[in-house]
C-alpha cells in the first residue's frame, strides 16, 4: 500500500494524462493521429516555455505574474525592431536578453528590497504592459516573417521531423532539468522554497538564487514571446494577456506546492500537456468552448485535491 | 479523576510506536510521564485525548471503560490538553480564545460577548490572573498565554489537564506562578498528567512518574522515593555514569579574536578569544545578547563596529557565505526555524552548506552524496532508517545530530553551538558531548552558548557570562560556580 502511494505521487499526473488521452481517443479517435500529437506539442510549446520558468519561481515560494506581459513588450520590440530592419540575427538575442533584464528587475525587487512577489509582478505587469502600448502606440506590427528566415524557421521549420517549438521545449526542458536537479543553485532553489532562512544561515546565497528564478522566468517567457510573434508573424500588444495564470495552472498541476520547496520540472512537463490536450481533444471531440473553460477548471482542482491526499 | 491506561498498542504505516504503553492517574494527583524523545509520550497522550485511536489496549476513566474516537469524546468526558506549541490565536481577544468554538449565543445566533466576557473574567480570576479579558492575546506574554490556555481548561470543567512540556518558553517568575496555580487547582480535584524534560521541576512539582521507554510502560516510582539517576536510568535502559564527559588539553594559539563588538541595543564592547582545542561558554539570561553576538560573529546580522580576527588577521564577515569561508560553522539555537529544512530528507539537509563539495564541474553527483552522508549518519550515531527519510520524522536529538554533522561537513576551524542539546534527551546530549569533545581534540575552537548551568560547567574550559548586553566576566572552569555565573547574569557581581 505504501509502495503504491509512493508510485502514485510520483506518477499521479502522468497516470492522469494517459487517462485523459485514452479517454478522448475512444471518443474520437482522430486524436490519436501522429499530426495531432505535433500538433499539440506545437501548442504548448508557449505555455511550456513560461510555464518551467514559473517553476523555479514558485519552488522558492514566489510567484511571477507579470510572464505574460513580459511576452508582449518582448515580442513587440521584436516586432518593432524586424519592422525597422534589424537583422534578425541581432534582434532575437538581444530581446531574450531584455526579457532577462525584466526579471532582474522584478527578481531585484523580490530579494534585494524584499518585497512580496505578488505585489511587485502584479505592479510591474502592469508596468510592462504599459510599456508595451507606448512602443507600439497600441498598434500592431504585422507581416513580420515575409523576410525573415529564422522567424520563418522557427514557426514552420522541423528538425528529425518534428516542429521547432516542440524540439526548442524540449531542449529547454533538459537543460533546465539539469540546472534544477544538479546544480548547487537548483538545490538553492529547494531550499529557500523549504525554509530560507535556514538556506541563508545555510550559507547558501539567497539573494542570488532568489534573483535568478526571475531572471530564468523573464528569459522564458522572452523566448516564448519570440515563438509567438514567429508564429502569428506579427506582434500584437495584448498578446499574452492570462498566459501567466495557464502556467500557474501548469506548475499547480504538475504537482509543485506554491508555497515552494516541493516540486518537479517533469510534473510541470506533464501539466503542460494535460492543458494541451484538454484543449486540443475538446475541441476534436465537439465541446462547446464554454464547456472548456469549466472542465478546465475543474481539472485544476482536481489535481490540488490529488496532490494533497497523495502527500498526506 | 482516576485514569487507567493498560496496554496500548498503536501502529502508523506499519511502524509499532506503541507496544503495551500505559499509565495510572490517580484522583487529585499531579503525574509526571516522561521518557526520552521519540519514547511515546506524546503518542500515548494523542490517544488519551481522542487525536488516535488506539488498535489495542484498556482506557478506564473512574472504573469505566472508554473508546475515543475523536477529540470531542474525550473533551467530553472532561480531558483537557495543552500543547507546547499553544493553540491560541494571536491575533484574537483572550475571551474570543477562551470560548472558540463553544461561543455563547443569544437569540438569533449572535454572540454574547458580555456573558463570555464575565465569564473569562471569573475563570481568569480563579487563576489569579487579573488582566481584562478583551484585550489580544499578542498584547499578553507567554506565560499569561499558557494560562489562558488552563482557562479554557476550566471552562469545560475538566478533571484531567494533560500539559505538554509548558515551561519550555517561561521565566522563573512565571513558572513559579504557574506551579502554584497547577498545586492549587490540584487541592480542587483536577488530575494533572505533566510531560517534562526537565527534571528539577518534576522532582519539585509532581506526586508521581511513569517512565515510558521505545513505545512501552517501564516503571512507576512515587517521587519522594525515587531519585534523578534512578529514573534517568530508567529513562535510557542503562545507567549513565558521568554526565558530562570531560577531555583535559592544553588549548593551543588563539584562533578567534573579537574586539569591542557593538550592536545598538543588543550588545556592547563584546571582547573575547577562543583557543585551539578550547570550548568557550557563554552563559547568561534569555535576551542577554548571547545569541545576537553569536549571529554578528557568523554574518547573519550585521553589526555597528568592533573587530573580529581569525588567526590574528583581521577579517571582514558580513554574510554566512563569508564566514563559511573563514572557517566558521554554526548551530543555531532552533531547530526548527533555522536549523533544518524540515521536509528536506536527512542527506538533503546535511549537504546544504557543503552543496559546493559535491559537484564536478558543477554538476552535482548524488553518488558522491550518499558515501558521505553515510559515513557521518555513522560518525555521530544519527539513529534513522535511511537517508531519504524527511527530518521532521526523527526524534529532536536525532534531528540536532543532522545540523551538527551538516556543519562538521563543512570542516570547521571554529564552531559555534546555540544551545546544542535543548530539547534533546539525556542519551542523545552525552552523545552530544562526546562529539563536541571529539572536536576539542581535533584543535577546533568551540563556542557553546547554552542556558543550563550544569552542561556549561561540565563541559567549558571557561565561561563567559552575559548580561543585558554586556560581557560581565570570563571564568575559568576551575573558578566557576553555578552561583557565581547567576550573580554576574542577574546584574550582580563586581
Amino acid at each position: 500500500m505504501a509502495r503504491f502511494e509512493g508510485v502514485f505521487r510520483k506518477y499521479g499526473t502522468v497516470l492522469g494524462l494517459i487517462l485523459l488521452v485514452v479517454l478522448i481517443t475512444i471518443i474520437n479517435p482522430r486524436f490519436i493521429t501522429l499530426d495531432n500529437i505535433l500538433n499539440i506539442f506545437r501548442q504548448v510549446s508557449i505555455n511550456g516555455l513560461i510555464a518551467f520558468g514559473m517553476t523555479f519561481v514558485i519552488l522558492t515560494g514566489g510567484i511571477d505574474l507579470s510572464v505574460g506581459a513580459i511576452l508582449a513588450l518582448s515580442g513587440m520590440l521584436l516586432g518593432l525592431m524586424i519592422a525597422a530592419g534589424v537583422p534578425e540575427l541581432i534582434a532575437i538575442p538581444t530581446v531574450i536578453i531584455f526579457g532577462a533584464l525584466l526579471g532582474l528587475f522584478n527578481g531585484i525587487f523580490v530579494a534585494k528590497v524584499k518585497l512580496q512577489a505578488f505585489i511587485v509582478t502584479l505592479a510591474t505587469m502592469t508596468m510592462y504592459r504599459g510599456i508595451t502600448m507606448i512602443i507600439s502606440d497600441g498598434i500592431p506590427a504585422m507581416g513580420l516573417t515575409s523576410d525573415a528566415p529564422i522567424l520563418n524557421f522557427f514557426s514552420q521549420g522541423s528538425i528529425l521531423g518534428l516542429p521547432f517549438p516542440m524540439v526548442l521545449l524540449l531542449i529547454v526542458f533538459v537543460i533546465l532539468m539539469i540546472l534544477l536537479k544538479y546544480t548547487v543553485f537548483g538545490r538553492g532553489v529547494y531550499a529557500i522554497g523549504g525554509n530560507e532562512e535556514v538556506a541563508r544561515l545555510a550559507s547558501l546565497p539567497t539573494d542570488r538564487i532568489k534573483t535568478m528564478v526571475y531572471v530564468i522566468s523573464g528569459t522564458m517567457a522572452a523566448l516564448a514571446g519570440v515563438i509567438l510573434t514567429s508564429r502569428l508573424s506579427s506582434a500584437q500588444p495584448t498578446a499574452g494577456m492570462m498566459f501567466e495564470l495557464d502556467a500557474i495552472a501548469a506548475v499547480v498541476i504538475g504537482g509543485t506546492s506554491l508555497a515552494g520547496g516541493k516540486g518537479r520540472l517533469f510534473g510541470t512537463l506533464i501539466g503542460v500537456l494535460i492543458i494541451g490536450v484538454l484543449n486540443n481533444g475538446l475541441n476534436i471531440i465537439g465541446v462547446s468552448a464554454f464547456y472548456q473553460q469549466f472542465i478546465k477548471g475543474l481539472v485544476i482542482l482536481l489535481a490540488v485535491i490529488l496532490d494533497r491526499k497523495s502527500t498526506r | 479523576m482516576e485514569v487507567i491506561m493498560k496496554g496500548i498498542n498503536k501502529s502508523f504505516s506499519g511502524v509499532q510506536v506503541l507496544k503495551g504503553a500505559g499509565i495510572h492517574v490517580k484522583e487529585k494527583e499531579i503525574h509526571a510521564l516522561m521518557g526520552e524523545n521519540g519514547a511515546g509520550k506524546s503518542t500515548l497522550m494523542k490517544i488519551l485525548s481522542g487525536v488516535y485511536t488506539k488498535q489495542e489496549g484498556l482506557i478506564e476513566i473512574n472504573g469505566q471503560e472508554q473508546h475515543f474516537h475523536s477529540i470531542k469524546d474525550s473533551e467530553n468526558k472532561k480531558i483537557a490538553f495543552i500543547h507546547q506549541e499553544l493553540n491560541v490565536l494571536n491575533e484574537m481577544s483572550i475571551v474570543e480564545n477562551m470560548f472558540l468554538g463553544k461561543e455563547i449565543k443569544k437569540k438569533l445566533g449572535l454572540v454574547n460577548n458580555k456573558e463570555m466576557t464575565k465569564i473569562a473574567k471569573e475563570k481568569l480570576h480563579l487563576l489569579g490572573l487579573d488582566v481584562d479579558p478583551t484585550i489580544l492575546v499578542k498584547d499578553i506574554s507567554v506565560g499569561k498565554r499558557q494560562l489562558v490556555e488552563i482557562a479554557k481548561a476550566l471552562l469545560m470543567d475538566a478533571e484531567l489537564i494533560i500539559m505538554d512540556e509548558p515551561t519550555a518558553a517561561l521565566t522563573d517568575k512565571e513558572i513559579d506562578l504557574l506551579f502554584e496555580i497547577i498545586r492549587n487547582l490540584k487541592n480542587k480535584g483536577v488530575s494533572f498528567i505533566y510531560i517534562s524534560h526537565r527534571m528539577e521541576e518534576i522532582f519539585h512539582l509532581c506526586d508521581t512518574i511513569t517512565v515510558m521507554r521505545d513505545g512501552s510502560f517501564v516503571g512507576q516510582k512515587d517521587t519522594k522515593d525515587t531519585s534523578f539517576d534512578e529514573i534517568v536510568s530508567m529513562m535510557v535502559g542503562y545507567s549513565l555514569d558521568d554526565r558530562f564527559p570531560r577531555v583535559e588539553i592544553d588549548p593551543g594559539n588563539i584562533v578567534l579574536s573579537v574586539k569591542d563588538l557593538n550592536l545598538n541595543g543588543k550588545f556592547k564592547d563584546v571582547s573575547f578569544d577562543v583557543r585551539e582545542g578550547e570550548i568557550l561558554g557563554f552563559s547568561g539570561l534569555m535576551g542577554s545578547g548571547r545569541t545576537d553576538v553569536m549571529h554578528a560573529i557568523f554574518g547573519s546580522i550585521p553589526f555597528d563596529s568592533g573587530t573580529i580576527s581569525i588567526n590574528q588577521k583581521k577579517v571582514q564577515i558580513n554574510s554566512p557565505i563569508q564566514a563559511k569561508k573563514n572557517g566558521i560553522g554554526f548551530i543555531t539555537e532552533d531547530r526548527k526555524n533555522e536549523g533544518l529544512i524540515l521536509s528536506f530528507s536527512v542527506a538533503e539537509n546535511t549537504i546544504l552548506p557543503s552543496l559546493k563539495n559535491f559537484t564536478e564541474k558543477k554538476l552535482i553527483k548524488e553518488s558522491k552524496i550518499t558515501g558521505k552522508v553515510a559515513e557521518y549518519i555513522k560518525k555521530l550515531n544519527v539513529r534513522t532508517p535511511n537517508q531519504t527519510i524527511e527530518t521532521n520524522k526523527l526524534s529532536g536529538g536525532n534531528q540536532q545530530k543532522i545540523v551538527i554533522a551538516k556543519w562538521l561537513m563543512t570542516d570547521p576551524k571554529i564552531l559555534i553551538l546555540d544551545e546544542p542539546t535543548r530539547g534533546v534527551d539525556v542519551g542523545a546530549k552525552k552523545e552530544i558531548y562526546e562529539i563536541i569533545n571529539h572536536l576539542k581534540k581535533q584543535g577546533v575552537a568551540i563556542i557553546v552558548v547554552s542556558s543550563e548551568l550544569p552542561e556549561v560547567l561540565g563541559i567549558c574550559d571557561r565561561i563567559a557570562v552575559m548580561h543585558e548586553g554586556v560581557l560581565k566576566k570570563i571564568f575559568t572552569r576551575l573558578d566557576a560556580t553555578q552561583e557565581k555565573i547567576m550573580e554576574y547574569a542577574t546584574g550582580g557581581g563586581k
